[in-house]
C-alpha cells in the first residue's frame, strides 16, 4: 500500500516538475531485487529500508521526520536500549512526547532490529573475490 | 538531448521554502516557519510518507521529509569519491573503504565525512569571521579570514584525523551510532595558522584550562537556537605546534562537508575535538561543557567495565589521544593469487600523540608475527607507511593481519579492546582475506 501511494506520490510530483520519469522508472524496477538485510522473512520498504509491519508508518512519521532512517537500520539494541536512545533524543534533540506511539515504536525497533550474538571477533564476512595477478 | 532533471535535493537547495510549495502546497507560520496553514499539505505529504506527521505543528519549514531523501535521486556527495560508503545520509556520515586509503597524503575526496547536524545552509565566506572569547580571554577578538590568513604565519602539517568511533561496528553488545568499520580515518595535508598564535594574540588568562569550539551547522531538528557539537581540547593540547585552524586540504579549500571554510585540527585525538565551520572559540576556565562534551559522548568508562555494564556519567571521562592502529590499504580483501607468487602488502599506521615504533603482520591468525619495514612521519602526528612482501606455505584461505606497536610499547589487540557503552577506541588489528590458488 505504501509502495503504491509513494509511486502515486511521484508521479504527481513528475507532474508538476515534468522532471523525473526516469526516476519513477528505476523505482518500479528495482522493486523485486531488493536485497532483505534483516531477516529473510521480512520485506523492506525501499524509500526508507525499514522492515515493512503495521507500525511501519508511525516509526516513519516520528524518526525520520529529522534523522534518516540509516540511523535505524545500521544499529541493534534491546527495548530498554532503543528506550534510551528516545530519551536522549527528547532530553538533547529536540525529539516531541510520542505519546501513546513510544509503546507502538519500541515494539517495533525491539522486534526487528534487535542484537545478534557476534562473540568478541566476527569472521570475515561478505568477502568479494578477485584475481590479483 | 538529455532532458535536465531537477531532484527534490535540488529544489530544497535553491530554495527550501518555496520547494515546501511547489512540493506540498505547503505554507508554513512566517515567524516560526513551522507547522503547516494549510490542512491539505499535511496529507499530501503524509501520503508520500506513508502516514500521518505526528506533531506536523512542530515540523521545521524547508525540511525535506528523510524518508523522501533517499528514495527520489540517487546519493551523490560533491567532491567525494563514488566509492565511499553512506552510512547514514542525514545527518551525512560516509566512510572510506580501507583500499581507497593507500595514497600517503589523503586526498580530499577520499576523506570521511561525519556531520553531527546540516552543514550551513548559506555560506558567505567574505563576511566570514572568527572570534575568540571566553573566561580566560584576555581582550575578545574578531579576525575575518582575510585578517587570519595575512596576520599570521600559516604552517602546513600532515595530521591524522580518526573519529572516536571508528570500529564501532564491532563492539558486543552493539553500541549505538552511526556503524563505522574501518574508514573513518585519513591523513591529508592541512593548511592553516596556529591555533596558539591566535589564542595568544587576544591573550590567555593563567586561569584558562580549555578551549570550546562553535560552528555555523544547524541542528537535525532545524531549530536556529540548538547547539549541534561543541567540544574541545585542554590547554596544551590547544598550544602545541601542530594544532591548526586550518583552511585548506592539500593545498585547496576545505570540502563544505568537511568544513569550508575554516576548521579546527587536533591531530591525533578524536576527530571531534576539531570544529567544522568554526567561527568561535572560547578560552574557558574549566573544561568546556558544550553539546556532546558530557554523558556518554566521546567519554569512556574511567576504570574497565564488563561488556553491556550501564556506567554512571561520573565514572565516565573524556577521550583524549586515541591508540595505536594500522590499516592494509594494499591489496584490498579478497585477493585471489597463484600459490608461490609472491604477494606485497601496504598501509599506514598511527598512534594518537605517539609514533608508531614497530609493524608486524602474520598470515597465520597472530601465532606467528613478520616485521615489515616502517617509515617515518612526514611530521609528528602523520600516519607512518609500512610495507612487507610475503609467500604462503601452500593453498588455501589467509587472512593477513597487521599490528603496530606505539612508542611506549602498546600493540593493537587481535580481538575487539575493552567494551564501552557508545563503541569508542576500537584499535583491533585490521584483517584482510586472501586465497591462495
Amino acid at each position: 500500500m505504501f509502495v503504491k501511494n509513494c509511486i502515486h506520490f511521484i508521479t504527481t510530483v513528475c507532474l508538476t516538475l515534468s522532471a523525473c520519469h526516469s526516476q519513477h522508472d528505476t523505482q518500479e524496477s528495482k522493486e523485486d531485487s531488493i536485497q532483505t538485510t534483516v531477516s529473510a522473512s521480512d520485506s523492506i520498504d525501499q524509500a526508507t529500508g525499514l522492515v515493512i509491519d503495521e507500525a511501519l508508518p508511525i516509526v516513519k512519521g516520528n524518526c525520520t521526520a529529522c534523522h534518516s532512517a540509516q540511523l535505524i537500520t545500521q544499529n541493534r539494541a534491546t527495548r530498554e536500549g532503543w528506550k534510551s536512545m528516545i530519551v536522549w533524543m527528547q532530553q538533547t534533540q529536540n525529539l516531541w512526547d510520542l505519546g501513546n506511539n513510544e509503546d507502538i515504536i519500541l515494539d517495533y525497533l525491539a522486534k526487528h532490529y534487535a542484537p545478534e550474538q557476534v562473540g568478541r571477533r566476527k569472521n570475515l564476512e561478505d568477502i568479494e573475490w578477485y584475481d590479483l595477478h | 538531448m538529455m532532458k535536465k532533471k531537477k531532484g527534490i535535493h535540488a529544489l530544497y537547495a535553491e530554495d527550501p521554502i518555496e520547494a515546501d510549495r511547489r512540493l506540498w502546497g505547503r505554507v508554513s507560520h512566517a515567524e516560526s516557519r513551522r507547522g503547516f496553514l494549510k490542512r491539505s499539505a499535511i496529507a499530501t505529504m503524509g501520503m508520500a510518507l506513508g502516514g500521518n506527521i505526528v506533531f506536523a505543528h512542530h515540523m521545521p519549514a524547508g525540511l525535506i521529509p528523510a524518508s523522501l531523501a533517499h528514495s527520489i535521486q540517487p546519493f551523490e556527495i560533491p567532491g567525494k569519491d563514488p566509492g565511499l560508503v553512506v552510512l547514514n545520509d542525514r545527518p551525512l556520515n560516509v566512510e572510506t573503504p580501507a583500499h581507497l586509503l593507500d595514497e600517503p597524503i589523503t586526498p580530499a575526496d577520499k576523506l570521511f565525512i561525519r556531520n553531527n547536524g546540516l552543514p550551513p545552509a548559506s555560506l558567505n565566506v567574505d563576511q566570514w569571521t572568527l572570534s575568540i572569547d571566553g573566561e580566560s580571554v584576555q581582550k575578545p577578538k574578531t579576525y575575518t579570514l582575510a585578517e587570519l590568513k595575512s596576520r599570521f604565519k600559516s604552517y602546513t602539517y600532515q595530521l591524522t584525523l580518526e573519529c572516536g568511533g571508528n570500529g564501532r561496528s564491532e563492539f558486543n553488545p552493539p553500541a549505538q551510532g552511526n556503524q563505522w568499520t574501518v574508514g573513518a580515518v585519513g591523513c591529508p595535508a592541512w593548511t592553516g595558522v596556529r591555533l596558539k598564535d591566535v589564542l595568544q594574540d587576544a591573550g590567555i588568562r593563567p586561569d584558562a584550562v580549555y578551549i570550546g569550539y562553535y560552528g555555523k551547522d544547524v541542528h537535525l531538528s532545524g531549530d536556529p537556537e540548538k547547539v549541534v557539537i561543541s567540544r574541545g581540547v585542554p590547554m596544551a593540547k590547544a598550544l602545541e605546534e601542530e594544532s591548526l585552524i586550518a583552511w585548506a586540504i592539500n593545498g585547496e579549500d576545505l570540502p563544505l562537508m568537511n568544513g569550508y571554510p575554516l576548521r579546527l585540527v587536533f591531530g591525533g585525538w578524536p576527530a571531534s575535538t576539531s570544529g567544522k565551520w568554526l567561527y568561535k572559540i572560547s578560552i574557558r576556565n574549566k573544561v568546556h561543557d558544550g553539546p556532546k562534551m558530557e554523558g556518554d559522548s566521546y567519554r569512556v568508562p574511567c576504570e574497565p567495565v564488563a561488556p553491556g555494564t550501564q556506567v554512571p556519567d561520573e565514572n565516565m571521562c573524556i577521550i583524549e589521544s586515541m591508540p595505536v592502529k594500522s590499516l592494509i590499504t594494499y591489496p584490498r580483501s579478497g585477493a585471489r593469487l597463484s600459490q608461490g607468487k609472491k604477494l606485497d602488502i601496504r598501509g599506514h599506521a598511527w598512534a594518537g600523540d605517539l609514533a608508531v615504533k614497530d609493524m608486524h603482520y602474520s598470515i597465520d591468525f597472530g601465532i606467528t608475527w613478520q616485521p615489515c619495514t616502517l617509515e617515518k612521519p612526514a611530521n609528528r602526528l602523520a600516519w607512518q607507511q609500512w610495507k612487507a612482501q610475503l609467500t604462503f606455505p601452500r593453498k588455501g584461505y589467509y587472512e593477513v593481519w597487521a599490528k603496530a606497536t606505539d612508542s611506549e610499547g602498546k600493540a593493537q589487540p587481535m580481538i575487539v579492546p575493552g567494551w564501552n557503552p557508545k563503541g569508542y577506541l576500537n584499535n583491533a588489528c585490521h584483517r584482510i582475506a586472501v586465497m591462495v590458488v
